[in-house]
């Protein structure tokens, strides 16, 4: 299939910063992409040189097989991490500008609904809380009724249940036949929605992959764990390697049946066990490491 | 060049003016302001008398009983301050607050002025010619035409410097806080091209310009009854150019920055010697050459001088194409600049 978008090796260099470093990837329509990377590694200059916002120093973009036109901007939908926003105009009027500056806009009282925003509508922009903000920058990102939309990092600063909302509309949204690209801090989002993901450190890609994959190559696997209260001579001889860590007893294994009969047999006390499957963060943090980013 | 998208920037532009509550007002209010000012300052009064100390304060009351030449007396463009004493005149001379002064009762008729003022000087001359009223007077004519009085003649100033303001710093600085707060990345994001947003957005300014315009004339005029010598149109067309010009200097100096201080200073800078410089307030006549060749470079002198000829001298259009013409051709140079330098970002 025709992948929607291909980059090949993008380089942007900031007066004394390599931002971006031979970055390569593709995304095939009608999924989610999935590009995460610590503060700093290059995602959202990533990002805004492929909508366009700003000039890659080399490297070669292309949209459907083809170098981008001005009809580019006319078929995707963006959501910037930072942004403002016209503040005397009321969420309707916001939406009614927007919608006046693309050949086919969306019906904006469907989008206002479609965004939770129809209670809200007379509402001035400077008026709104921060999850009401997130709600519209989304709207207006899809104001066109994009083909491709960017969403960076759109769950900043939502509580639970409007990042639940944020996640039902982006699913939606590729059950539409639209591809999303999505930056994220968030493990457990990136884990729900994405069905490929790049992880960046530094300007380059380090790791690319579905979240399955990448889980199953770089997650090292499941493990359980014991409250550091056993005796641990009864865990002696254990077919499993054990540690212990932050006062717990961790017992890296895949067989987590075999596993648990194990320590049944010898009569440990299951009470406060805990089983950890590997997941997006352990890969994330196995790539990116554990030390503090800026 | 898609006039929907222009549409859509102009609208939202204007629903930002009407809102901002603050600075709608202060559109309206401040060249209101100015022209009651100085209207409640110089209404029936000539624009410029000569203020006279009189002691003992007495005789300021009861000018019969002065030993003052009555012409002096009843000149017009005198005005009479009673002091207590002459010390007190005498120090009120040193500091300018009068222009001369009298001993109302001296059989001498003693005065006082101050060496250093011109202004002492020809109150001076006027008081020594009143004791020659009516011995072989010279041959006096009196101008003919429209007497232009000081309110006509600031109005079109004060009309303009606040078009200055407003388009400087409703362009100007209004586009630089959108670039700094990430507003036109989020523009950039659409099909919109920026030679469309800057024109709506000087097309924007240029309808609020002159519907503040038409307010504050509107609103002045039931007070001061302003004469318009020549063409009401053509003002209004002077001012448009002038408030487009304007517009497009608000936009060269918004094409880059991020920083509102710096912007800030930049129209400062620019502002202010056009605001003394294009005889906004006072006339440049008698200046230095130089000073008077480096007004012209500023577009405010010629929207005032092309304004005022029409306002206060019928000027048709033929009389102030010179004025137009630099006009226009600066307005599409600055136009030009704009569009080259502007960029969405930084």
């Amino acid at each position: 299939m025709q992948p929607i978008l291909e980059i090949h090796h993008l380089r942007k260099r900031f007066s004394h910063l390599d931002a971006v470093r031979d970055v390569s990837f593709q995304v095939q329509p009608g999924i989610c992409f999935g590009l995460l990377g610590p503060n700093g590694a290059g995602k959202t200059t990533t990002m805004e040189i492929v909508e366009d916002i700003i000039e890659a120093t080399s490297g070669e973009i292309l949209y459907n097989g083809h170098r981008r036109t001005a009809t580019f901007r006319e078929e995707i939908g963006i959501q910037f991490q930072h942004t403002s926003l016209l503040n005397f105009l009321t969420i309707e009027e916001t939406l009614a500008t927007f919608a006046g500056l693309f050949s086919t806009p969306a019906d904006t009282e469907e989008l206002s609904r479609r965004c939770n925003l129809d209670g809200i509508k007379k509402q001035r922009n400077d008026k709104l809380s921060g999850g009401q903000t997130q709600r519209l920058m989304l709207a207006l990102a899809l104001i066109n009724q994009p083909r491709l939309i960017f969403l960076d990092e759109p769950s900043t600063g939502l509580d639970p249940q409007s990042r639940r909302n944020l996640w039902d509309i982006i699913r939606q949204l590729k059950e539409e036949g639209r591809t999303l690209i999505l930056t994220t801090h968030s493990m457990e989002e990136a884990e729900y929605l994405c069905d490929e993901i790049a992880i960046m450190d530094q300007g380059t890609i380090i790791a690319n992959g579905s979240p399955e994959e990448l889980i199953r190559q770089y997650g090292g696997g499941s493990s359980i764990i014991l409250p550091g209260t056993i005796n641990k001579q009864q865990l002696d001889g254990l077919p499993f390697s054990t540690l212990k860590q932050n006062g717990e007893i961790v017992i890296h294994t895949d067989e987590i049946h075999q596993g648990l009969s194990s320590l049944m047999e010898r009569n440990i006390d299951l009470r406060g066990i805990s089983i950890h499957s590997a997941n997006l963060e352990d890969v994330f943090l196995h790539l990116t490491g554990k030390k503090l980013r800026e | 060049m898609n006039l929907r998208r222009m549409w859509a920037i102009f609208k939202a532009r204007n629903y930002e003016f009407f809102r901002d509550r603050a600075a709608f007002g202060w559109n309206f209010a401040f060249p209101f302001l100015v022209i009651i000012g100085f209207g409640i300052i110089f209404e029936g009064k000539e624009f410029k008398q000569f203020q006279v100390g009189i002691f003992p304060p007495g005789a300021g009351v009861d000018l019969l009983q002065t030993t003052l030449p009555p012409a002096f007396q009843h000149d017009r463009h005198i005005i009479f301050l009673p002091v207590a004493n002459r010390e007190e005149g005498e120090a009120k001379l040193s500091h300018h607050k009068i222009d001369l002064l009298v001993d109302a009762l001296s059989s001498t008729h003693a005065y006082w002025i101050n060496d250093s003022s011109p202004n002492g000087s020809l109150a001076e001359r006027v008081f020594l010619a009143s004791f020659m009223a009516g011995k072989n007077p010279p041959e006096k004519g009196v101008t003919s035409g429209p007497q232009i009085r000081y309110i006509d003649w600031l109005m079109p100033g004060v009309l303009a410097m606040n078009m200055m303001f407003s388009a400087l710093w409703g362009v100007g600085y209004v586009i630089v806080r959108y670039r700094k707060n990430g507003a036109l990345k989020r523009l950039k994001a659409t099909p919109l091209t920026a030679l469309e947003y800057l024109t709506a957005q000087m097309l924007s300014r240029i309808f609020l310009l002159m519907f503040t315009l038409f307010v504050v004339w509107i609103g002045a005029d039931l007070i001061f009854h302003f004469q318009v010598h020549g063409s009401k149109l053509l003002l209004f067309c002077v001012f448009f150019l002038g408030g487009l010009n304007l517009c497009s200097i608000g936009l060269i100096l918004a094409a880059r920055g991020t920083s509102e201080e710096f912007t800030s200073g930049i129209l400062n800078f620019i502002s202010w010697p056009m605001m003394f410089l294009s005889e906004v307030w006072f006339s440049l006549e008698g200046s230095p050459h130089i000073v008077q060749l480096f007004a012209k470079l500023f577009p405010l002198t010629h929207l005032l001088k092309a304004a005022r000829l029409v306002m206060n001298e019928a000027a048709t259009l033929a009389d102030i194409q010179v004025e137009c013409g630099i006009l226009l051709i600066s307005t599409i140079i600055f136009l030009g600049i704009a569009a080259l330098l502007f960029s969405w970002n930084e």
